[in-house]
């Protein structure tokens, strides 16, 4: 158990593409950190680099106290699970988990004790004798996980592990995920792209785009207060809604002809600064018409999800949704009026994305 | 997934098996069923006359100490080239994926003997390792090394173990590599984390997941030194010096052709292919079942 430490870490491949533009961070030991971006934002490649499959360009990794850029994977203390789980197929479910004590020349009986122990946490010691080619995706998941746990490594790296799952089995080994990793209690690095995924898992979430980190914190706050324009359409499902508008005076902007308070804004813009606004589906409420601070929005059709409903339809004449209980009843189609807590409208600078929030 | 193709009636189905149909019984069944016929008949030296006489050309056969011998270098020869070709190809194949630079200059510079004709590649070893003319056995002569394929029975059988293995490398070889870079290079990673050093990687990862290709491969490279390695023997040593290269196919074309025993060399040929079927079988009965995973 260790922590891990990123020092402007770089990654740049021959022919000057840049795929990590100088990442720092670090994860307290025990943590669980989920590195989550759209496909191509370089978060494969920083848990690669974490593990040693890939050489670090410039900067700095260390686990523990241990700089390990030049150390090789083996000796690096770590184990990964991977996306397609990369047993190997030739091998028992036993001799899949058995095979890294056994190259490190772990006594027998000890490989025995660990492997059962490990089948027994897992509950896959019916499946010893198998190969991976007669198992279920999810029992394949169970094996590659074991064959991290046995191992008992300082540092546990998930390269997307349930990507290759359905929804139904994604949501239980999520779950199983955390419970494992809290009590081994082993520091973790998570690759995902699934914002669900980042924001159940983690307890420090690293939002990654371009190569770059767009934001790091507690999942909550970078849901909550998001740096930039991106993560806030990132995370959150259904996206957040983003409109143009305008700086009406401090504090307050303008949403064409609808005025809105957003407490959560620096004060010494001037007015008729551009800006984009940022409003949560969820967030959105109903309003009577004419209510102070009310939107006029324009419902085109209803999706009902069973739980909750989402009405999508225009305001102010862009393509807007906003999330309703299932008992809020709204015509098929019409003009309602909504409004927002003014502590949930975010605000963004409209050339550069990033948070216009208060200092 | 739609696997099977239905159709009414059975004249379209006939049609479309009737040109690979056509061609197995023209080309080999009704030859080997000649072969068959003509094993069990006696053929006098000049053809007028024909005796049906069982199984009397086996009988000589097996009793003549030539088809031992050709049977002795039959094995010599074929676990040899077998062993050898395999196991360079593979050296190969595995020094190719790992190239990152010229590795497509470097495969395709290997798959050329291939296009080479089994007769020429046997002239050209041929004249390298001639003791009078060929480049290579002046080297070895000037080492000390003596070398004459022509008298020296053992020479001869290197050399054309030599030839028949160069030939057959660079198809092993492709093989090979499609079957290296079929193993997903996350398995390697893993492997690579679990601790294995690059040569217990390549015993307990790689080398068992190409065992399907390895056996596909030893299919394949004894029924070529069985048969396919009649034009490098013939052009090399024409199965001399004193029969000390005559293999089991040589030997059917050598006493059909040369012998003029036809009721013999047809025995012969029977034997082989008996021999080549029964071992085709084993092969498949008890390698593979060990090699699929």
């Amino acid at each position: 158990m260790a922590q891990v430490t990123l020092t402007n870490v770089k990654k740049v491949y021959a022919g000057g593409v840049e795929a990590v533009k100088g990442v720092s961070f670090d994860i307290p030991d025990g943590g669980f950190c989920v590195l989550v971006g759209p496909s191509g934002c370089g978060k494969s490649t920083l848990l690669r680099m974490v593990a040693g499959l890939e050489t670090i360009s410039a900067g700095e990794v260390s686990i523990g106290e241990r700089v390990v850029n030049e150390i090789g994977p083996a000796d690096r203390d770590i184990a990964m699970v991977f996306q397609n789980y990369a047993l190997y197929p030739h091998m028992s479910v036993y001799d899949n988990m058995a095979y890294g004590l056994r190259n490190r020349g772990t006594p027998k009986d000890e490989i025995d004790r660990r492997v059962k122990e490990a089948a027994r946490i897992l509950a896959i010691e019916g499946l010893l004798e198998r190969r991976p080619k007669q198992l279920s995706g999810g029992q394949r998941q169970r094996v590659a996980m074991g064959r991290a746990i046995v191992r008992k490594p300082q540092v546990f790296l998930f390269d997307e592990p349930l990507s290759k799952l359905d929804a139904k089995l994604r949501v239980q080994m999520r779950v199983e995920i955390k419970k494992l990793q809290r009590a081994l209690g082993v520091t973790a690095i998570y690759v995902t792209h699934d914002q669900v995924e980042a924001m159940t898992l983690s307890d420090k979430l690293v939002v990654m785009n371009g190569g770059q980190v767009e934001q790091i914190g507690l999942p909550a706050d970078v849901y909550k207060k998001p740096a930039s324009k991106f993560v806030a359409t990132f995370i959150g499902s259904p996206p957040m809604n983003i409109l143009p508008g305008t700086i009406d005076g401090p504090g307050i902007v303008a949403l064409g002809d609808a005025i809105l308070e957003a407490r959560d804004l620096r004060q010494d813009l001037p007015a008729q600064t551009a800006v984009e606004v940022g409003l949560r589906p969820e967030d959105v409420e109903i309003a009577s018409e004419g209510e102070a601070g009310s939107l006029p929005f324009d419902v085109e059709f209803i999706e009902e999800l069973g739980a909750t409903q989402l009405f999508h339809g225009q305001l102010a004449g862009l393509p807007f949704v906003m999330q309703a209980a299932t008992d809020v009843v709204a015509a098929q189609a019409g003009r309602i009026w909504i409004t927002v807590d003014p502590d949930r409208v975010h605000v963004f600078d409209s050339m550069t994305g990033v948070r216009l929030g208060r200092v | 997934m739609q696997k099977n193709a239905f159709f009414n009636g059975l004249t379209i189905p006939l049609m479309l098996l009737l040109p690979q149909l056509a061609i197995t019984v023209v080309f080999f069944y009704w030859p080997a069923s000649q072969a068959v016929w003509q094993s069990f008949l006696l053929e006098d030296a000049f053809g007028t006359s024909t005796e049906f006489v069982w199984f009397e050309n086996y009988q000589l056969l097996f009793s003549d100490p030539g088809y031992l011998k050709a049977f002795i270098n039959t094995l010599i020869f074929s676990s040899f080239v077998c062993m050898l070709s395999l196991s360079i190809a593979l050296l190969f194949a595995v020094m190719a994926d790992r190239a990152i630079r010229g590795a497509e200059i470097f495969k395709t510079l290997l798959i050329w003997p291939y296009a080479v004709a089994p007769a020429v590649a046997g002239v050209l070893w041929l004249f390298m390792f001639d003791p009078s003319l060929g480049m290579l056995a002046r080297g070895l002569s000037s080492m000390g090394i003596a070398w004459n394929p022509r008298l020296n029975g053992n020479d001869a059988m290197l050399l054309v173990i030599l030839a028949a293995t160069w030939k057959q490398i660079s198809y092993n070889f492709l093989f090979f590599l499609a079957g290296l870079q079929s193993i997903p290079k996350s398995v390697i990673e893993a492997a690579v984390i679990d601790g294995a050093r690059p040569m217990r990687r390549f015993w307990t990862i790689v080398f068992p997941l190409l065992s399907p290709t390895t056996f596909f491969l030893l299919v394949v490279n004894i029924v070529y030194v069985f048969f396919d390695t009649f034009g490098i023997i013939d052009t090399i040593t024409g199965g001399g010096p004193s029969g000390a290269t005559e293999t089991l196919v040589y030997k059917v074309f050598s006493d059909g052709k040369g012998g003029s025993n036809l009721g013999g060399s047809a025995a012969q040929s029977v034997v082989l292919l008996v021999m080549v079927i029964a071992m085709t079988a084993v092969q498949f009965k008890f390698i593979e079942r060990r090699v699929s995973y």
